[in-house]
């Protein structure tokens, strides 16, 4: 690309915002306006598109901060309602993760296993303001001589609670097809044998890492909407790999770009957090994510307008290669297609199934928008972009 | 024409022993379809039951089981969404064998039809949020 013909920064955009007059709109509505008045015009009237997704995102947790206790303990061993936590932190700081299942839960010895509690639905929990069960052990030290605390607790009684997730917002993800002869669970969801029904996890065209390919403006200190409320971009995420192969339009075409984000546990809301079980898989969490894409010049145009049909993605087969860590592609398809409902692989017409909300991706795109166009939300600075 | 209904039976600890299929098949010509069944010895049993036939013999059919003192009820009710619980992500739509639950294209939402159910409770498992609750 030449010399860019709009070129604005962050914090004339953020001054825009403060004002309240930033032009702000979401991956849905900046693909028309491209269409209609082409990449530099929409450059220069749009200063930010806003995306969105609500999935399953399995690595996720929360660091809390119990409290001391009197007299004091160096926690050991610790559950919430049953949930282990990990302790091995200072004395009264714990991790808990989304996937951890109740201690007493009889995973799959019934198969599928229906994992009803777990950490996603803990932290869903402590956000919605209920009141859980903390068990706390400890070994016994002449600092922390305490070796048991059971009490009642709620979100406001912890110290220190904020959402860590490693591994968030995966920039596009396979699709999953069962062509092994009988029924699977997986965390795509259940997939029926011979191909009967192929499942996909993206809010595709409001997805976004998908709205910014080559991560120009996403990066550590990326402000963002998490879990309802506000978060950062701390990290990339694990497993984020830059180096899938990419479309013409710079859209990856499997599972590429990750982030880890951080955010105030106090300030979330409990819809936008939610506890989820996979059947046969195990529990995890359901997290709303948002994140707001300044619109720097044309190029982030061009990049915002993506559409469902430019964006690929392969499909996978669950019942024998991915466990067996085969990577093989029984073809490329379109978010486009994927969301009609059905897609044709070798001339047989397969039902698509999601597994990501796109109404309530679009509705946290919307929550976003209107975050900043109410001039409290503005966009932070990234001090160090995603590795590309 | 061929009356379908879908119902569900409730045998008591006197009644659960009694060949009801049997006679509704064999004295009111009705076809039945076995969606669930549990029945257990000596104890109250449930069954959900397709019955398809003339629609006087079907009549005819509820009177005979009502009878025998076998509580009978439509099976609409009998599988419900909690609108405040579900998160309109469509994993339901994977094992849902008759389309009641089903995508909207244009919104992408999750749209549960009730007349269409079978009452086969796939979806409460498949459900990630558990917003499909089985009434029985």
């Amino acid at each position: 690309m030449g010399a860019k013909k709009v070129q604005k920064s962050y914090e004339e955009i953020n001054e825009r915002i403060r004002k309240g007059e930033a032009v702000v709109v979401t991956a849905e509505e900046i693909i028309d306006i491209v269409e209609e008045k082409g990449v530099v015009e929409a450059a220069r009237e749009v200063d930010v598109v806003t995306t969105g997704t609500f999935a399953p995102m399995c690595s996720s947790g929360a660091f809390l901060n119990f409290g001391h206790t009197s007299p004091k303990i160096k926690a050991h061993r610790v559950w919430l309602n049953n949930v282990p936590a990990y302790a091995g932190l200072a004395a009264v700081d714990i991790y808990i993760g989304a996937t951890e299942p109740a201690k007493d839960d009889p995973l799959n010895k019934v198969y599928p296993g229906s994992f009803d509690y777990g950490g996603g639905h803990l932290i869903h929990d402590l956000v919605a303001g209920k009141e859980v069960e903390l068990v706390v052990e400890g070994y016994g030290t002449h600092c922390y001589p305490n070796k048991l605390v059971q009490m009642r607790v709620t979100l406001d009684d912890f110290v220190d609670a904020f959402l860590f997730n490693p591994r968030n917002a995966y920039q596009n993800y396979n699709c999953a097809i069962n062509l092994s002869d009988k029924v699977i669970y997986t965390y795509m969801g259940t997939l029926k044998p011979q191909g009967g029904n192929v499942n996909y996890c993206s809010a595709g065209q409001l997805s976004p890492l998908l709205n910014d390919p080559y991560y120009r403006t996403i990066g550590v200190g990326t402000k963002i909407f998490l879990g309802g409320g506000e978060g950062f971009v701390v990290w990339s995420g694990t497993q984020h790999n830059p180096h899938v192969p990419r479309g013409a339009n710079g859209v990856v075409k499997g599972p590429a770009g990750t982030i880890a984000v951080v955010g105030d546990l106090k300030g979330m809301k409990p819809e936008w957090l939610r506890g989820g079980s996979i059947q046969g898989y195990g529990p995890t969490m359901i997290v709303g994510i948002g994140i707001p894409i300044p619109i720097l010049d044309e190029e982030m145009a061009r990049f915002t307008a993506v559409k469902d049909e430019e964006i690929y993605t392969q499909i996978v087969d669950y019942g024998v290669d991915y466990p067996q860590g085969v990577n093989k592609s029984y073809g490329e398809v379109s978010y486009k297609e994927l969301k009609s409902g059905q897609i044709i692989l070798n001339g047989k017409e397969i039902p698509t199934v999601p597994l990501s909300s796109y109404l309530k991706a679009k509705e946290i795109a919307s929550i976003l928008k209107e975050w900043i166009q109410d001039g409290w939300f503005t966009l932070g600075v990234p001090q160090k972009t995603l590795p590309i | 024409m061929l009356y379908t209904q879908k119902i569900v039976l409730r045998f008591s600890k006197k009644t659960w022993d009694k060949p009801i299929v049997y006679r509704l098949a064999k004295d009111y010509n009705l076809i039945f379809n076995i969606l669930k069944a549990s029945v257990f010895p000596k104890q109250e049993s449930l069954m959900v039951l397709e019955l398809s036939g003339t629609e006087e013999n079907y009549h005819r059919g509820i009177e005979y089981l009502m009878s025998k003192g076998i509580t009978v009820e439509p099976i609409e009710h009998d599988i419900e969404r909690d609108e405040a619980v579900c998160i309109h992500c469509g994993a339901c739509t994977a094992v849902c064998p008759t389309g009641a639950l089903s995508i909207h294209r244009e919104t992408m939402e999750v749209s549960f039809c009730t007349e269409m159910c079978v009452g086969c409770e796939l979806c409460i498992k498949a459900c990630p949020v558990r917003a499909m609750k089985a009434s029985f």
